[in-house]
């Protein structure tokens, strides 16, 4: 046994338990887009909080990582924070808030602004990873639907869409076709962020704990967003910059300012903010105020715990 | 010459139910676009027979074979699901008694007639919009409704929706199970109308299943009886209707209100 700082197993789960996660990592792997069960564990936190992604991470961290947290872009959230600690406590890794530094990223509901390299890993926390499923509620039924390659219902969902608003209105969780051969759901990341799966370099994995399901896209595979060819997929594009650091293409959160109506529009990704505010200050002049707030919760960038 | 060989040819066919039989021993060949109808009373192994033609159901003992398209005769037992299900999407329909098994309730008309197209390759938003709306003028719905859920149509309204998104592919032949029952009298007949004009237009092959003589004495040009899961009289449907020759057919045929 490999006892951790903390008197747990390296990765809090046991070494059986990492290899027969392990075993389902490397079948997703070898069919990208394919949802291979797995026996999902318990883990001290509730299901729905991610506990699949928390168990793909305790199988593939080791003592050389560093592991990156974001929930919804941010560092600094509950969710983030304390997984993030987790790890810290049970694996005895380096954490970091520095996308370019992290060597395995945890996330729930984005991909960091700045572009993922080779060598890195993107575990994603998926609540519902079966994109068929409020069409077809049966699980036999979609299983055989995936196997069989008859995604015809999807885009039923899609032409509903156009049909009561005139353009594709999912805006997250956009159904994507993996390697020309399965239909995934790429967990409720926004549809801003789908074209980052495409041929990305680095290594994703997706992790459904109270769905017992684990599936991949390897590095340098085809992520397509479904689409008709009148009406293609269009991701969500915002025609302001971010109020704090003004960045432009970014993906951004409505922050509430007051209560009476007021707010603002920043970025979601609080690594890519901080570093972009810092780089370019004459932008943020005219929202210091916010912009100091704001940063000051992100400031401790690298947290070494032993 | 695919029209001088049959479409269906069904030999000694049969389904069980655990260890009772659903139906056995069914001979049969359907010719393209020819009707056959089954009549019988509720129990006698109808919609199992149908169920088991369409491999709804598996086939326990004897073969089927189907002449695709592409003129190629396969034993469906042989060919594997996929393959099946191809054919489910491409060549063959299913209109269902209850509408409400055949279509999605809560998924707009139009989403219901384009979803066969979807499933076959259609990726054009507009064009599988047109070809709805086109079947939903020939089934008499007003392409206004396009938009609403069959939630929302009347009981002759939905199945007339059934048979649109069943016709919409194109396909050779229709399996329909008692399309018409549960319907009131004068919507039957304009539903029957509309069946025959669509098959004598499109050359369809259909196996209907009723318990009503008068429909398959409207609409198909041969007749099987059943009783007890077997095939107890078959023929032109004029000749077993006006002289029957089996005792349960003469029950059958006697047994019609006359009004």
């Amino acid at each position: 046994m490999s006892e951790g700082p903390s008197g747990y197993n390296i990765g809090y789960l046991d070494e059986q338990t990492k290899r027969m996660i392990r075993r389902a990592l490397l079948k997703a792997v070898a069919v990208p887009g394919f949802q291979v069960p797995f026996a999902s564990r318990e883990v001290p936190m509730p299901r729905g909080w991610g506990t699949g992604g928390v168990q793909v991470t305790a199988a593939i961290i080791g003592p050389d990582d560093v592991l990156k947290v974001i929930d919804q872009g941010a560092d600094d959230t509950t969710n983030a924070v304390s997984i993030r600690s987790f790890f810290a406590a049970v694996a005895g890794v380096r954490t970091t808030t520095r996308t370019g530094e992290a060597s395995i990223i945890q996330t729930r509901h984005r991909i960091p602004e700045t572009p993922l390299a080779e060598g890195q890993t993107i575990v994603y926390q998926v609540p519902g990873p079966e994109p068929l499923r409020f069409l077809e509620p049966r699980e036999t039924e979609t299983r055989r639907l995936h196997a069989l390659a008859d995604y015809g219902l999807m885009y039923v969902k899609l032409y509903e869409d156009i049909a009561r608003y005139g353009h594709v209105a999912t805006t997250y969780d956009y159904p994507v076709m993996v390697a020309g051969r399965y239909l995934m759901a790429p967990s409720p990341i926004p549809s801003f962020d789908n074209p980052k799966m495409h041929r990305n370099p680095a290594l994703q994995l997706f992790g459904a704990g109270r769905e017992k399901r684990i599936y991949a896209v390897p590095p340098y595979t085809d992520v397509e967003s479904l689409g008709f060819e009148d009406h293609p997929f269009e991701p969500q594009r915002f025609d302001d910059p971010c109020a704090i650091c003004g960045s432009v293409g970014v993906y951004l959160d409505e922050v509430i300012t007051d209560d009476v109506g007021g707010s603002m529009f920043v970025c979601s990704d609080t690594d890519h903010c901080e570093r972009a505010a810092n780089s370019d200050t004459n932008t943020a002049t005219a929202n210091t105020a916010t912009a100091n707030t704001a940063t000051a919760d992100a400031v401790d960038t690298v947290e070494v715990t032993a | 010459m695919s029209g001088a060989r049959p479409l269906l040819q069904v030999r000694d066919a049969g389904h069980r139910y655990g260890d009772r039989w659903g139906c056995r021993g069914v001979d049969l060949d359907l010719w393209p676009g020819e009707v056959i109808a089954v009549v019988g009373e509720s129990g006698s192994g109808k919609s199992t027979l149908l169920g088991t033609l369409s491999q709804r159901l598996s086939l326990t003992e004897g073969s089927i074979r189907y002449r695709a398209a592409d003129g190629e005769a396969a034993d469906l037992s042989e060919i594997g699901e996929s393959a099946v299900r191809r054919l489910w999407r491409t060549e063959w329909g299913f209109v269902h008694q209850d509408p409400a098994d055949g279509l999605r309730m809560h998924v707009s008309a139009g989403g219901n007639v384009g979803e066969p197209l979807m499933a076959t390759g259609w990726r054009h938003y507009g064009r599988i919009r047109a070809a709805a709306a086109e079947w939903l003028r020939r089934v008499e719905i007003p392409v206004d409704r396009i938009d609403d859920a069959p939630v929302t149509f009347s009981g002759g309204m939905r199945q007339r929706l059934q048979i649109a998104r069943n016709l919409v592919v194109s396909p050779r032949l229709v399996f329909m199970d008692e399309p018409t029952s549960g319907l009131d009298v004068s919507v039957q007949a304009r539903l029957l109308d509309l069946i025959r004009s669509l098959v004598a237009e499109l050359g369809l092959a259909v196996i209907i299943v009723t318990h009503d003589l008068a429909v398959a004495r409207l609409i198909s040009h041969r007749t099987l009886v059943m009783k007890d899961g077997r095939v107890i009289e078959s023929g032109l449907t004029d000749r077993v209707l006006d002289d029957p020759q089996a005792a349960y057919t003469q029950l059958l045929v006697s047994s019609i209100l006359q009004g």
